[in-house]
């Protein structure tokens, strides 16, 4: 071989082998964690044992109706709150403490679809008060206390069918939103699916700045059209808020096909700050309703259910001014409001573009009268009049888009499985990166709020495939952590989470570790059947109800013998756990129960109903890990045959029926109890 | 006696007004499942908990290796132990106004006798706590006692309990030496008296 093609050849050989073992890299393995993550990826989410993570992320739980905590940027499981599910794990929904929070206009319903996190705020920014979800299903809003982790109030929305566009608060939590996703007869009756024109849509404004106070304050009878996000405006959109929707062809059915034809839906710009004075100006009707208001109230830690009858609606022909539809291609999903309040950022998900509408050009609009005529009575404005810009070639399906706080705006890609990232103003796209898969929402801590911690993003996938080791058909759906305090976004880590995690929220941690409870003050306490020591526990036989005044407390309960139950009794064991302790809860469970078992947190009283089936005796014990001493913490509950007369007698370590035993010492210790 | 020895007189015995208000000594305790500490401060007039369930807490624990209940008011010298150091106080602040050195001498050996008797009834009270136990508690290690150290620290099981004079105990202490000090000088003046 001569020399000079030699070296001719060199150079073309060497880069087909560099580029050859680039993709065998590639192939091998390589395919995220070595080239999409950086190499310090590993340090930024490292949070060394006994180190506490950054944030707090609330991720909802889709389809298990709850909500899961999580700190970052770690990605740990800290919690699951249950909200409209029940939770076998501690009880919730099963102790009759609970049960009440699961009431609705239609019964006990013991699960939903949880979609929206939503951050309580105070001046627009997140304070660490509360969480509020929606339950999709049988619309409800519940109020989750930060400082206890647990929902303490649910509320129904009358009027509505999929409570998907909701919670999401004004700037003050003055109120939070909701609306339908599926318009129906309002109020409910029989007619043809096929009569269309009878199905309206509601949009709602729940009153949620008083715990225990939650109340529909006014609902707007609306187009029957789908609503299907929210967003409330703040700083100069102040006063307004924002709905997506779909389906303005008004299809009853195949909607996959018959809703994507109109090459424009709506946002729904509503005037609430309008819509008040209306209110207040005795515009609105009272229509008859019928919704459920359940609290967890907070000195008896015991939940009650009422009922509301009746709801403020108001039309909007009855309040001009109070509604506006915004055309914005193409059956649009998320709307978000960017950190001044200016900019409507609104994915179409069959759109080739992100639209982003001017919040000062719609105010003109709507002085000027830029209207492109009427849909069903709402003044449509004129899309060329309201639009600031668009995002061009974002990607495929855009969805939801948060803020940084530093000029950029984030939007999720569903179809395109990516993150685009885009200058605001100049509305051009700086960077992106893939996800796996399918993201849905995506989040930044407080990027929906007036002032976002924009160090982090999480993208929420729908699609994990071979992500992690396989579980069979049904796999763990992800969140993955993103680092956004740099030009380019670099992936740092993805965790599967519990359900679906469709929508989240998150906050720097001390806003919520400030104000934590760490265990329930026991002579605070109001509970019916409480008891502050074990002098105080009985069994009560009221007919065919036994009433367990029972403690709970290392490592025993107290009674932990009980006789004289019958067959046919409803038998309600009412635990207190005495202890006021950091971490120490009891747990108790009855064997046979066909309810559930309960954990007791310290300072609390949880009941559970147990009937029992057949004569016999039926051990009980304390289901968590207390103490050294936790197996021996368990007892014996005597059930005899129906109409038996075994009397009623309880006790621990000492013996139930001391007159037929000889010693007096002991018949008078028992007097003494 | 001097301007000075009044002085100190005076100052030890507004000292000990001050420990009616204060802890005079605090044990803490350390286990793995208590990273955030529990402990008691024993007062002239009772024990508490240094956090607000501690006391509980610390007689919730101990009852697995049979120590009776820390039970503040079933100890009668906690009853008395105020009445005392008031006294003291008032028999320190009359000797200091009268100026006459035996009142002083005599009121620091009453006061040193007293203090040490003190910690003596203390220490029994730790002895006893720790080695009275029921003998059919749950956890039983031969040979194990429990008494908490009067200073310094012990590994009881899974705890360290560490003992110290808190901010009254410290004031004792200083009060002591400063009374100490007090007779000495006095001692000092009244021979350079003797010898002029």
């Amino acid at each position: 071989m001569s020399n000079p093609l030699w070296r001719k050849l060199a150079y073309p050989i060497g880069g087909v082998a560099v580029v050859g073992a680039l993709f065998s890299a590639y192939q091998h393995g390589g395919r995220s964690s070595d080239l999409v993550t950086g190499d310090d990826a590993a340090r930024k989410v490292y949070v060394a044992p006994g180190q506490k993570d950054e944030f707090y992320a609330m991720l909802s739980g889709g389809f298990n109706g709850q909500m899961s905590v999580y700190g970052l940027p770690s990605g740990r499981l800290l919690k699951i709150i249950p909200v409209f599910a029940q939770h076998a794990e501690n009880g919730w929904g099963y102790s009759e403490e609970t049960k009440p929070m699961l009431n609705t206009s239609y019964g006990f319903i013991p699960w939903d679809d949880a979609h929206h996190p939503e951050l309580s705020q105070t001046d627009g920014v997140p304070d660490g008060r509360w969480v509020f979800i929606n339950a999709n299903n049988t619309p409800r809003v519940a109020r989750i206390d930060l400082s206890t982790m647990e929902t303490t109030e649910i509320l129904e929305i009358p009027n509505s069918a999929g409570n998907h566009p909701s919670p999401f608060t004004t700037p003050d939590t003055r109120y939070v939103v909701a609306a339908t996703r599926f318009s129906v007869p309002i109020p409910q009756r029989d007619v043809s699916i096929e009569e269309f024109e009878h199905f309206k849509g509601t949009i709602s404004f729940i009153r949620a700045d008083q715990p225990g106070r939650m109340d529909v304050a006014f609902q707007l009878l609306v187009p029957g059209v789908d609503y299907d996000k929210a967003h409330v405006g703040k700083g100069v959109s102040d006063g307004w808020a924002f709905f997506t929707s779909y389906d303005t062809e008004l299809a009853h059915t195949l909607l996959e096909k018959n809703a994507s034809q109109n090459d424009k839906d709506f946002v729904a710009a509503v005037n609430w700050k309008r819509a008040e004075e209306c209110v207040a100006q005795g515009k609105a009707r009272t229509v008859p309703a019928n919704y459920a208001h359940n609290v967890l109230d907070e000195r008896s830690r015991v939940a009650h259910s009422s009922f509301n009858h009746s709801v403020k609606m108001l039309r909007p022909d009855a309040c001009p001014g109070v509604m506006y539809y915004l055309p914005t291609p193409k059956s649009p999903h998320g709307v978000d409001v960017d950190p001044s309040g200016e900019y409507i950022v609104s994915g179409g998900k069959l759109s080739t573009i992100i639209p982003v509408h001017s919040f000062t050009k719609i105010r003109k609009a709507i002085e000027s009268r830029a209207f492109d005529g009427t849909f069903e009575g709402i003044p449509v404005l004129k899309y060329d009049a309201i639009i600031a810009g668009e995002v061009k070639n974002p990607g495929l399906g855009p969805l939801h888009t948060e803020f940084d706080g530093k000029g950029y705006a984030y939007t999720s890609n569903f179809i395109s499985s990516d993150i685009v990232k885009w200058k605001l103003g100049t509305w051009e796209v700086v960077d992106k990166i893939p996800t796996y898969y399918s993201t849905g929402h995506l989040m930044i801590p407080g990027g929906d709020s007036r002032k976002p911690w924009g160090k982090y993003l999480v993208a929420l996938n729908k699609i994990t495939k071979d992500r992690y080791l396989p579980t069979g058909p049904e796999l763990a759906q992800s969140a993955q952590l993103i680092d956004i305090s740099g030009d380019k976004m670099k992936l740092l880590l993805d965790f599967p989470t519990t359900g679906e995690p469709h929508y989240a929220q998150a906050l720097p941690a001390a806003l919520v570790t400030a104000h934590q409870v760490k265990y329930y003050d026991l002579h605070r306490s109001t509970h019916p059947y409480r008891v502050t020591s074990e002098a105080e526990t009985k069994a009560v036989r009221t007919g065919n109800r036994v009433d367990v005044y029972m403690a709970a407390i290392r490592s025993h309960f107290a009674p932990d013998n009980i006789e004289g139950i019958r067959v046919g009794d409803s038998v309600y064991f009412h635990v207190t756990n005495l202890e006021q302790d950091w971490d120490i809860p009891h747990g108790f469970a009855a064997m046979g129960n066909r309810n559930g078992e309960l954990l007791v947190m310290p300072g609390e009283t949880r009941t559970l109903a147990w009937v029992p089936q057949e004569p016999g005796v039926y051990p009980f014990y304390c289901t968590d890990f207390c103490s050294a001493l936790h197996q021996e913490m368990q007892g014996y509950a005597r059930v005899s045959p129906k109409g038996s007369d075994t009397p009623l007698a309880w006790g621990t370590d000492r013996p139930l029926h001391p007159e037929e035993h000889a010693s007096h010492e002991e018949h008078d210790r028992h007097a003494e109890r | 006696m001097t301007r000075l020895s009044r002085i100190v007189l005076l100052a030890v015995s507004a000292g000990l007004l001050a420990m009616l208000v204060l802890p005079i000594w605090s044990i803490h305790l350390q286990a793995p499942q208590y990273p955030e500490g529990l402990g008691m401060h024993v007062w002239l007039g009772t024990v508490r908990g240094i956090g607000q369930h501690d006391l509980a807490n610390i007689n919730e624990l101990n009852h697995y290796i049979g120590m009776k209940r820390i039970e503040p008011d079933t100890i009668a010298e906690l009853r008395f132990m105020p009445l005392l150091v008031a006294g003291m106080a008032a028999l320190g602040l009359l000797a200091g106004a009268l100026g006459r050195r035996w009142l002083l001498y005599a009121w620091s050996v009453l006061f040193i006798a007293m203090a040490a008797a003190g910690l003596g009834d203390f220490y029994r009270w730790l002895y006893d706590y720790g080695h009275d136990l029921a003998p059919d508690a749950a956890i039983q290690v031969p040979g194990m006692v429990y008494t908490p150290p009067l200073i310094g620290s012990k590994t009881l099981l899974n705890f360290t309990a560490v003992s110290w004079p808190a901010a009254g105990g410290w004031i004792a202490i200083a009060a002591g030496a400063a009374a100490a000090y007090a007779v000495v000088h006095e001692m000092r003046v009244a021979r350079r008296a003797a010898a002029a």
